[in-house]
């Protein structure tokens, strides 16, 4: 157990189980405020009543997720600067500044009117409500884009140069337009939207199957369909261009997502691989299944590769990635969920074409909804493998080709961070847990039908009837 | 260029005092009706306390991871050193900060709320301590070298001035945990609150004196840096000041008025806030980095403004306009 006392590897392990355990809940919260703003507008516009129960129902679900993500997020804007000092020194005239920028527009923009959002129904009219709803999830968005302007510009970094180890920016807009910038922030939108979409449609698929509500959570199953329709394919596509400039950008990291330890010329056709035990000892793959022909089918659509392709062994052991097995199945498992979800929207667009999704129908298609209610955990499972392939990939440079990892953790004790992460892992399993408990307790709950429609008393100040007191358990406000 | 390499620092050392401010006064009040639940006789009370917070909370909290980013962006050597030697009362109050959010959510959806209110409670305690020991020893000094970076002991934010601190501090968001209870809440539970809001008004005070007196007498550069003319009579003017304001707040608690005591301790915060300013000012990492030192580069320090500084007054407004929403007294539900 070498690696308890060393303080770099100890505060590489607590940032990997903060940001792991941290990403689980914005992927939703983003994703969903997105389906919250729908679900909202059609109410504002039709005024049906389911649209408005869905509008709460969900938004019960939502809440408890946002809690957790701002609780789980607070470690991480303060880990830079207690695990990784030199880092912070280094890098924080822009990277600091950027996280500055996310705080003051993204996080403020969400939880100043996240209040009005969730306990405003009665207390402001439709339409300021919805503009809330709209400014919330307008701020979630905007979190994703300056984060992964952050995580970005480690992957690329541009618009400066290092001096004496020190970044120095000499153009802002190049800095945040840094090469791998718009692709990485479509990608993880379209992620947490890919994510939210399914566990919407299979939380919905649930309660249909259980011939629960099924008028209703047909609805909601529809609406997730319809957007998958565009989701999924587009997600694909967007991998697909990460994947490029990834071999364009960072070789290493794309040797290790492929396992390739040899070089392979321009001109020349390479197996692609598909199962294997990559061993970074021997450097090579000890057992494995190969597709002929197919890297250059996965990387170029054609079976010669116009580049030349760096193999792992062309790096020495310092400057390359070592858990190889990681990133090759990390980022098999991702694509493979990719097109697997890819794969249920077009067996479940088929079924709608044929009819069978129709209100008195859809219950009987239970092998359908079964696929829907088994995917729902996929996408974060494809979010985690994702960035796992991101951050290890990158390894072992903080910043890529700049800053090593080893460099860049703070002189402290060993001790004192094993104690820090120990607590954190025990806390944020906790958490995990205790918000799956209370997410199904809703669910099995399900949807307050019966909540009277705000518009009719909209002055504040209304004593709020006991029926709407079930869903949200708060006691009356009332004014002086 | 000189100019401005002054200049721009010690505007960002003015914004970045305002964000502390307004997460100390705002964030303040909630750690401290979290404090105070710990002593609510029963369940309904409870809820009314933390209904009284259920839409602010995370707008005020957000001030601090906001304080974050922009010490990290425009004094990276700050970030990076005082963190590293804060690295266990930042914990603490990370932690602390965990379970009062997550306490506000399970809470809600709980059957047996007990462990969701020790949560709510006792984060809210440690949230406040942790804060406290961080305040503390930045105010005693963080032992460095030459180049700014952090070379003391873990243990070396613990002494007994950093505990000093750490109580009053506790202190003073009990009382503006009380004043906003006062105002927020009515009958026999608001005279519970104006009861502790005089009990918290002098223990906070005292703690006030003991420390301000004691400074000058333990730190010779305090001494000299505070007992000469132009600064001699701010800090002659800053107790004085304090001691009125303790006096109407008083006033305003005997007589019963609902608001006002709010406002005089939100004003206390203040006053006590410029002291620490001004005996900090111009360092950053005290006793010896200036915030001149510590700066990042000029264009970065301008870009955070132009991009920052004009978000600062629509913050402000939006999150006026969320009190004003929930304007009024929060009042048991009738079920
Ligand atoms: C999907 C995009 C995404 C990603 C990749 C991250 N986050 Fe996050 N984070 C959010 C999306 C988000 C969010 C959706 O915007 C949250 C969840 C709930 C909330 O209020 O904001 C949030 C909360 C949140 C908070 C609390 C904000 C508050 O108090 O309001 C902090 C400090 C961070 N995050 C910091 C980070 C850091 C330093 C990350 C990188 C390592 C990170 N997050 C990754
Ligand atoms: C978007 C914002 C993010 C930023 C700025 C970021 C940055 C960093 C930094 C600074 C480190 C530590 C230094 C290093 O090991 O290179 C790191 C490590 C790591 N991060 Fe990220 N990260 C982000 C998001 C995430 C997310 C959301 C996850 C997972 C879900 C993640 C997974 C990891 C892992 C697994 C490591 C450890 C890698 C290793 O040491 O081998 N990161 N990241
Ligand atoms: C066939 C499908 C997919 C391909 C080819 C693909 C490709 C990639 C590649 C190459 C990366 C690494 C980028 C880097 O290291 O810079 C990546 C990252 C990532 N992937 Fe995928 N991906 C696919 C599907 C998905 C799906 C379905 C999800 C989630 C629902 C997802 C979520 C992520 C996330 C969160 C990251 C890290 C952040 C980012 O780069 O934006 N991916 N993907």
């Amino acid at each position: 157990m070498e690696f308890l006392s060393d303080a770099v590897v100890l505060s590489r392990m607590q940032f990997a189980l903060t940001a792991i355990f941290h990403m689980l809940w914005p992927v939703l919260t983003t994703g969903m405020a997105i389906y919250l703003v729908i679900v909202e507008g059609l109410w504002v516009k039709t005024r049906k009543p389911e649209y408005y129960h869905h509008a709460r129902f969900w938004s019960k679900l939502y809440v408890l997720n946002f809690g957790i993500g701002v609780a789980s997020g607070l470690p991480m804007e303060f880990q830079f600067g207690t695990n990784w000092a030199p880092f912070s020194e280094a890098v924080g005239d822009f990277f600091g500044s950027i996280l500055g920028f996310e705080a003051s527009m993204a996080f403020m923009l969400e939880a100043g009117f996240l209040g009005i959002m969730l306990f405003g129904w009665s207390r402001v009219p439709p339409i300021v409500h919805y503009l809330a709803t709209i400014m919330v999830a307008f701020g979630a968005n905007l979190s994703t884009f300056w984060i992964l302007v952050a995580n970005s510009w480690l992957q690329t970094p541009a618009g400066g140069d290092f001096i004496n180890g020190k970044f120095v920016v000499a153009d802002y807009f190049q800095a945040i337009l840094n090469p791998f910038m718009v692709n990485s922030v479509l990608h993880m939108f379209f992620a947490t939207l890919e994510t939210s979409l399914f566990v919407i449609g299979g939380i919905s698929a649930w309660y249909m199957l259980k011939r629960r509500h099924t008028a209703f959570f047909a609805m909601s199953f529809k609406i997730v369909l319809a957007a998958a329709i565009a989701v999924t394919p587009i997600q694909i596509a967007i991998g697909h261009l990460s994947a490029e400039q990834v071999r364009h950008y960072q070789p290493s990291k794309l040797a290790a997502m492929e396992a390739q330890w040899e070089d392979i010329p321009a001109g020349s056709t390479a197996d692609w691989s598909l199962v294997s035990l990559p061993s970074n000892k021997t450097e090579s793959n000890r057992f494995e299944i190969k597709v002929p022909q197919g890297l250059g089918y996965v990387l170029e659509f054609k079976s010669t590769l116009s580049e030349p392709i760096r193999g792992l062994k062309s790096w020495s052991q310092r400057d390359r990635p070592h858990a190889i097995g990681l990133i090759y199945y990390a980022f098999r498992i991702m694509s493979g969920i990719g097109f697997a979800l890819a794969g249920l929207m077009l067996v479940s667009v088929v079924q709608w074409l044929r009819g069978k999704l129709v209100a008195g129908a859809i219950a009987d298609q239970k092998w359908l909804l079964r696929g829907w209610l088994f995917a729902a955990p996929l996408g974060y499972i494809a979010v985690e493998s994702g960035w796992i392939v991101r951050c290890v990939g990158r390894q072992p440079w903080t910043v890529y080709g700049e800053l090593r990892t080893a460099d860049m953790a703070s002189n402290l004790p060993a001790g004192e961070i094993l104690a820090s992460l120990t607590g954190f892992a025990v806390l944020y399993s906790v958490l995990f847990v205790t918000t799956l408990y209370f997410a199904s307790r809703i669910i099995v709950k399900g949807p307050n039908l019966e909540l009277p429609i705000p518009a009719v008393a909209l002055k504040p100040g209304v004593e709020i009837e006991p029926a709407d007191h079930e869903p949200n358990r708060r006691p009356t406000e009332a004014q002086q | 260029m000189d100019a401005l390499q002054h200049f721009l620092p010690q505007v960002w050392f003015v914004i970045l005092g305002l964000f502390l401010f307004l997460y100390i006064t705002l964030d303040g009040f909630d750690l401290g009706v979290g404090i105070l639940s710990l002593t609510a006789s029963t369940e309904a009370r409870r809820s009314i306390l933390m209904t009284s917070l259920g839409n602010v909370w995370d707008a005020n909290e957000t001030w601090l991871v906001l304080m974050g980013g922009a010490l990290f962006g425009a004094f990276p050597l700050a970030y990076g050193t005082i963190l590293t030697a804060l690295y266990i009362p930042a914990v603490v109050m990370i932690v602390g900060l965990i379970l009062r959010a997550v306490a506000f959510e399970f809470r809600e959806n709980a059957d047996r709320k007990t462990i969701w209110n020790l949560a709510f409670g006792i984060g809210s305690f440690l949230a406040a301590l942790g804060q406290g020991f961080a305040l503390g020893s930045v105010f005693e000094g963080i032992r460095v070298d030459g180049a700014g970076h952090f070379v003391g002991g873990i243990w070396d934010w613990l002494s007994w001035r950093s505990i000093l601190v750490a109580l009053t501090l506790i202190q003073g968001y009990v009382l503006i945990g009380s004043t906003y209870l006062v105002m927020k809440t009515t009958d026999g539970l608001q005279q519970t609150y104006v009861k502790t809001a005089k009990l918290a008004a002098l223990t906070t005070l005292a703690g006030a004196i003991f420390i301000t007196t004691s400074t000058p007498i333990f730190y010779e550069q305090v001494r000299l840096h505070l007992f000469s003319p132009p600064l001699l009579y701010v800090f002659g003017a800053i107790p004085v000041l304090g001691l009125l304001l303790v006096g109407l707040l008083w006033r305003s608690l005997t007589r019963g008025e609902e608001r006002s005591p709010f406002v005089w301790t939100v004003l206390i915060f203040l006053l006590s806030f410029l002291g620490l300013g001004l005996i900090i000012f111009p360092y950053v990492i005290p006793p010896s980095i200036t915030i001149y030192q510590a700066a990042a580069s000029p264009s970065s320090l301008v870009f955070m403004i132009i991009f920052m500084g004009f978000l600062i007054p629509i913050m402000l407004f939006y999150n006026i306009y969320n009190y004003v929403v929930f304007r009024g007294k929060v009042t048991e539900a009738h079920d």
